[in-house]
């Protein structure tokens, strides 16, 4: 059970195929009305019934926050992924039925700030576009700085350089640009909020600097789905509702309880939101923590685990689930 | 944490902590009476600080003044003020002019820390990135909630508004927005009944 309101029926209506990674799908209500109505930075989760396994995947909305006709994703292929992206490249075409769900922003804007300092790297890109078109029609200062591998691999590069001009700068790695990260920070105004979304490795460098010069955590936003990562299976006892269920190589915890009948809270599925975090009862073994959300020292008591991303190893694992 | 014990309150009383160097390309420091001995501890932590600081002091409204030891620190800026309200446009300039990195320091009363702070989320800075640490008087700044007049260093509760003339109880509850606590009229009900005054805030 997700949080909040009930799913969305909603026919894709355009699946674009923006370049060779990444396709853009646009998705309508059945039933012909108006979409909630979102800020820049939310995501939505997509439901997908890949040959009977069910994949829920978080995408981050692209399109307008002001135009509620529909909702855009973009969706980059990874194909040592678990098949989500590829299910969404693969089998979803125009006039498809499917279901998502209502959007929930964990990345969204702090509206105080004097300035909005943008940094992208690859499929990062997309909640900034939602979010540049609802400060550009607020009349609010921003400015991305936007890296991809190299111009192919640019989604949206030419588009956003000709609507937004020198606010938009592009660094392709293949050219050897890169993005003079130190300077730029120290040059901000006072009253600058940083918002980063890209890679892992990316998202620390941003962090770790910003931190360094000085940035107070307040004024530092980032956001990163984890997919849950593919590993050994193991055996997983839910102590409320009295199931014994094995959690497959390919599958989260998250899903093999939902696969065995029984509600989970959840919003992200992707180690980011902390809704689904879920309580031991005991544990002989070793908790992998993939999340962001638990503090380390809640990682190393063993009391806590996020069932979005996060496996186990060892002789038992009793969740108060 | 903080070195003033406030004692038990509510969620909206502000809490203050203990005024730690930060790594930062300036560092503008605001004191008031006994907060030049916190900004003397503080350099004292970091003497390589110094010459990226600028130190503003105002002498305490309670007599407090060390502004001949905070001239003599070696801020690379120094400015003495009689009053917050006579540098408030000089603050308000060099948070204006700064980039991201100053570090803001608020150190000592209440209406002195919450003013800056005030100041500063003007600026754009959130709220906790200002760094407090609590020293001296436990003087109030309160805001009468009737006529929205504020009464600076207020000792007593309930008091008397310098602005409407209401009777007014001081409470915890505080406003960031205004840097203010709220004071609400004692005796709505039955006028004249009003406790007599406790010096609360020495």
């Amino acid at each position: 059970m997700s949080v909040g309101a009930a799913k969305i029926p909603v026919v894709v209506t355009e699946v674009v195929e923006v370049n060779s990674l990444i396709k853009r799908f646009r998705f309508v209500r059945e039933d012909g009305g108006q979409m909630p109505g979102f800020s820049g930075g939310a995501h939505t989760v997509v439901e997908m019934d890949d040959a009977g396994t069910r994949r829920l995947n978080p995408y981050s909305l692209m399109s307008d926050p002001g135009d509620r006709s529909g909702y855009e994703i973009s969706v980059r292929r990874d194909d040592t992924g678990r098949g989500g992206s590829a299910y969404m490249h693969r089998e979803v075409r125009p006039g498809m039925k499917m279901l998502i769900s209502p959007p929930v922003n964990l990345f969204g804007l702090d509206l105080r700030a004097k300035k909005h300092l943008m940094i992208a790297g690859g499929i990062g890109i997309t909640p900034f576009l939602a979010q540049m078109a609802q400060l550009d029609a607020m009349g609010a200062r921003f400015e991305l700085h936007y890296a991809a591998r190299d111009r192919e691999l640019g989604a949206y590069m030419p588009e956003l350089s000709a609507r937004y001009g020198d606010r938009v700068h592009r660094y392709y790695d293949a050219e050897g640009q890169a993005i003079d990260l130190t300077t730029l920070l120290a040059g901000q105004p006072l009253g600058t909020h940083l918002y980063v979304c890209g890679p892992k490795g990316m998202i620390g460098w941003v962090l770790k600097t910003a931190a360094d010069l000085g940035w107070p955590a307040g004024a530092v936003h980032s956001e990163e789905f984890l997919a849950p990562p593919v590993g050994v299976p193991f055996t997983v006892e839910l102590a409320a509702s009295g199931k014994t269920i094995t959690v497959g190589a390919a599958q989260s915890l998250l899903e093999a309880i939902e696969a065995a009948g029984v509600d989970a809270p959840y919003l992200c599925r992707g180690g980011a939101c902390g809704q689904c975090e879920t309580h031991v009862i005991a544990c002989e073994g070793e908790i992998e923590h993939n999340d962001h959300w638990l503090t380390d020292d809640q990682k190393a008591g063993c009391r806590h685990i996020m069932p979005c991303v996060s496996r186990f190893k060892g002789a038992k694992l009793v969740l108060e689930r | 944490m903080s070195k003033t014990d406030f004692g038990p309150s509510i969620k909206s009383r502000p809490v203050y902590g203990v005024l730690t160097p930060r790594p930062g390309s300036s560092h503008l420091i605001v004191a008031d009476g006994e907060g030049g001995a916190a900004v003397e501890a503080l350099f004292a932590q970091a003497p390589e600080m110094k010459a990226k600081a600028h130190l503003i002091y105002i002498p305490g409204a309670n007599g407090t003044d060390m502004s001949t030891a905070m001239a003599a620190l070696g801020a690379g800026q120094y400015n003495r003020a009689p009053t917050y309200a006579s540098v408030r446009s000089r603050i308000v300039k060099v948070l204006g002019d700064g980039h991201m990195g100053l570090q803001v320091y608020a150190t000592g009363t209440e209406s002195l820390m919450g003013q800056v702070q005030r100041d500063a989320m003007e600026a754009g800075l959130p709220h906790d990135a200002v760094q407090t640490e609590h020293r001296g008087s436990l003087a109030r700044r309160v805001q009468c909630v009737h006529c929205k007049g504020i009464t600076e260093n207020v000792t007593t509760d309930p008091f008397v508004c310098s602005h409407c003339g209401l009777n007014l109880f001081v409470r915890d509850h505080y406003s960031r927005r205004l840097a203010a606590f709220q004071g609400v009229n004692i005796d709505a009900e039955d006028p004249g009944e009003v406790p007599p005054a406790e010096e609360r805030f020495k």
